[in-house]
């Protein structure tokens, strides 16, 4: 069948257009079929490939109209994260101007100290995410860390000894993760919903039912503290260099290009001679540090050591990441898109409460802000296969 | 293969006396390990406290195990489609706050149709769910992450600050989770014909083994002529229905139901379904043995507490016992591609 189709193009492409018409007609409805099937018994499948050069030479009937990728500019400016920071501005301009408090530096201040933890976390899980794994234990080693914190403290450890050994705990682990999940293969959700009962119970183990509140009062008033009159936290300045390592590390370092290899087809990365063991490791161990530092500053920003601070962070997070338009299948994703997915959801909820919208809705927009953003382009590309169909079936009609 | 020979290392120590054969077809049966550790939990807290298998002990064994046994069934369902559903607590807390209002609204109800209502109110908040996924064709974990707050977000709204108590419903429904047959519990004899029901239709009867078909290949199963969108759906619905009912039974079993019932539940649930051999990517695992994990991991808190253990050191070793339950699984996993492969390169 196909040497007949390369033999036949030169002669009829002339003439083809012109003579077919009613004689295609029955087979629109489903082109393919059509072509193949008729094509040994009569002509039609020649003459459908004729009236249309540009479709070549094989295959007639899905080159039709083929979509667009968007370069350049258009790109950056239509993207999924642009998108996702218009709306965070098209929010924060309507909330400034209809809610009479919004605007003001008080509010940018507990905003922010609201979002951190949320923030910091977000930034490690959303490398996993795109690497393709997961990890549900964050909130738990926050809570680990914050216990350890509390009876360290309370043992009468100097705090800056007590802030390393959080750190390092936090490290250990994001350690034990990595290994079972980069050098055992152990499937990650599977292994983190394990690790996140196990630290939760050894935060439990170390402090049980008892609270430390009495940090120096100098560092907890400095992890409230804002800079000038901005109303900017002034740990907001670490969390920017981090913001900023992470951005630097998953989109202009080669690391960084391997997780979204790593996360679209393990296989193929491993082929392109990316280290995938290594890479999850050194991705684990980061989200268990970073989690250590969100446990920090929720003890000290709370002024309470306990085992269940942070409790059901993970969902939050994960939820906050989602939005910012990382795929849960990895391969897909950006720093910038997530930080506008944690503001959002962040100002969102501040911008309710201060309007006096209870608890209940801000639940309520969260869930459905998620499911809206992975449905919504779902269903942007079915309508546009829709679409696109309708035009390969229109087109043999003259 | 480093893997190989590190992780066949391990598989030894286990009961010594076994024959390799005999070991490799034990360690085969996937819900053995969790029934053995069942067991062993079981006799050592027996052993050092008698109390802890008097007919009230065992009877408080079954009722904590109940509704989460029921809850891991069909989370099963929806784990061996390669599926994931995050929003039963929520499903669970909505149906028992409205058992709780059924009550009060209409007192003389009978209690079956009640069950009917829950069932049915979780089941379309299941095919919700089920229906995002599959026709938008949008990940479980995102869509079941979102209707988790959405869920818990209604209920919220709904229940506010109310919250009913024992006191506002028939006691003919508050003893079900009291009164016994045969020193059964009613309501985990509820759960144990559940547990039977979905098993016979998991093993026996084409849609069931449909299930494993595409958690094994999504896209083979599609080729090969299986409704994978029905199947899915009927996954998620069954999995609501389910959640329904164990929110029908929170209600009678627990004194108190409001806006927060069954937060943090979907975790334990998923735990469960782990500890009881279902492989989380779909394609393997029995609903039996998501029983018995279930069981297992609400017995370990009584034994803790009958051993006089310190309460706090419970959580950690529910999760040492998810993580050992994934090595198993995975050793497991390991022996039988190798055997696969050396059958293939014998047949050559």
């Amino acid at each position: 069948m196909s040497d007949r189709l390369d033999a036949q193009p030169g002669p009829a492409t002339g003439s083809g257009s012109s003579v077919q018409p009613e004689r295609d007609q029955p087979e629109t409805g489903a082109p393919t079929k059509g072509t193949r099937m008729a094509a040994p018994g009569t002509r039609t499948s020649e003459e459908k490939t004729a009236r249309r050069p540009a479709a070549g030479k094989a295959d007639t009937t899905k080159v039709l109209a083929v979509p667009k990728g968007r370069t350049g500019a258009a790109r950056i400016l239509l993207g999924r994260d642009a998108i996702m920071i218009y709306v965070l501005v098209v929010v924060v301009l309507y909330a400034s101007l209809v809610i009479p408090r919004f605007a003001s530096p008080v509010t940018v201040g507990f905003l922010l100290l609201d979002v951190i933890p949320t923030l910091l976390i977000a930034l490690p899980m959303t490398l996993v995410i795109i690497s393709g794994e997961i990890d549900l234990s964050v909130a738990s080693i926050a809570g680990l860390t914050s216990a350890l914190m509390g009876v360290l403290w309370q043992g009468g450890m100097p705090i800056a000894l007590v802030l390393v050994i959080c750190v390092l705990a936090g490290l250990v682990a994001g350690a034990f993760n990595g290994v079972l999940i980069a050098y055992l293969g152990l499937p990650s959700l599977a292994v983190t919903i394990g690790t996140l009962a196990l630290f939760r119970g050894l935060a439990l183990v170390v402090i049980g039912d008892n609270a430390v509140a009495n940090f120096p009062p100098g560092l907890t008033s400095f992890f409230t503290s804002k800079i000038g009159g901005t109303g900017i936290p002034t740990v907001m300045v670490g969390v920017v260099v981090l913001i900023i390592a992470f951005a630097v590390v998953l989109h202009f370092t080669p690391f960084g290009r391997g997780l979204f290899a790593l996360g679209y087809s393990k296989e193929a990365a491993t082929f392109v001679g990316i280290d995938v063991a290594r890479s999850k490791f050194l991705l684990y161990l980061a989200t268990g540090t970073v989690s250590a530092f969100a446990g920090i500053y929720w003890t000290l920003r709370y002024s309470s050591a306990r085992s269940d601070n942070a409790s059901g962070l993970e969902l939050a997070v994960i939820a906050a990441v989602l939005l910012g338009g990382v795929s849960i299948f990895g391969g897909k994703g950006s720093i910038p898109g997530v930080l506008a997915g944690v503001l959002l959801i962040g100002t969102i909820n501040y911008a309710l409460k201060l309007d006096r919208v209870s608890e209940v809705v801000l639940i309520i927009v969260t869930g459905s802000l998620l499911i809206l953003s992975v449905v919504a382009p779902n269903i942007g590309a079915a309508v546009q296969r829709a679409r696109h169909a309708r035009q390969v079936r229109a087109a043999p009609l003259p | 293969m480093s893997l190989d020979s590190k992780s066949a290392a391990p598989a030894h120590p286990t009961p010594g006396h076994h024959r390799p054969s005999a070991l490799a077809s034990f360690l085969k049966l996937r819900e053995l390990p969790v029934i053995l550790a069942l067991v062993v939990l079981v006799a050592v807290t027996a052993a050092l406290n008698p109390l802890f298998l008097s007919e009230q002990g065992i009877k408080d064994l079954l009722l904590n195990a109940t509704i989460l046994m029921i809850l891991a069934v069909g989370q099963t369902l929806v784990i061996i489609t390669r599926n994931i559903d995050l929003s039963v607590g929520s499903i669970l807390g909505l149906v028992a706050f409205g058992t709780g209002s059924i009550f009060v609204a209409a007192p003389n109800l009978p209690i079956i149709a009640v069950f009917v209502v829950g069932m049915l109110f979780g089941a379309v908040l299941g095919a919700l769910n089920g229906l995002l996924i599959t026709i938008a064709k949008v990940p479980a974990l995102v869509i079941t992450l979102g209707t988790l707050y959405i869920f818990r977000g209604i209920n919220n709204a709904w229940a506010g600050g109310t919250q009913y108590f024992a006191g506002d419903r028939p006691e003919a429904f508050g003893n079900l989770s009291v009164d016994t047959v045969l020193g059964f519990p009613v309501i985990t004899l509820i759960a144990v014909v559940v547990v039977a029901i979905v098993a016979v239709y998991m093993m026996g009867t084409r849609p069931g083994r449909d299930l494993y078909a595409i958690g094994s290949d999504p896209d083979a199963a599609g080729l090969f002529g299986i409704p994978v969108t029905r199947r899915v759906l009927l996954a998620f619905v069954v999995n609501g229905l389910l959640a329904g009912l164990a929110g029908v039974l929170y209600a009678s079993r627990f004194n108190s139901v409001g806006a927060t019932t069954g937060s943090g539940l979907e975790l334990d649930v998923v735990a469960a379904a782990v500890v009881g051999g279902v492989a989380i990517f779909g394609g393997s695992g029995t609903v039996v043995g998501a029983a018995i994990g279930a069981l297992l991991l609400t017995t370990i808190t009584s034994a803790l507490t009958a051993l006089r253990v310190d309460k706090f050191w419970q959580q950690a070793i529910v999760g040492i016992l998810i993580l050992a339950a994934v090595v198993i699984d995975r050793i497991a996993s390991v022996r039988s591609a190798r055997k696969l492969r050396m059958a293939e390169a014998r047949n050559v």
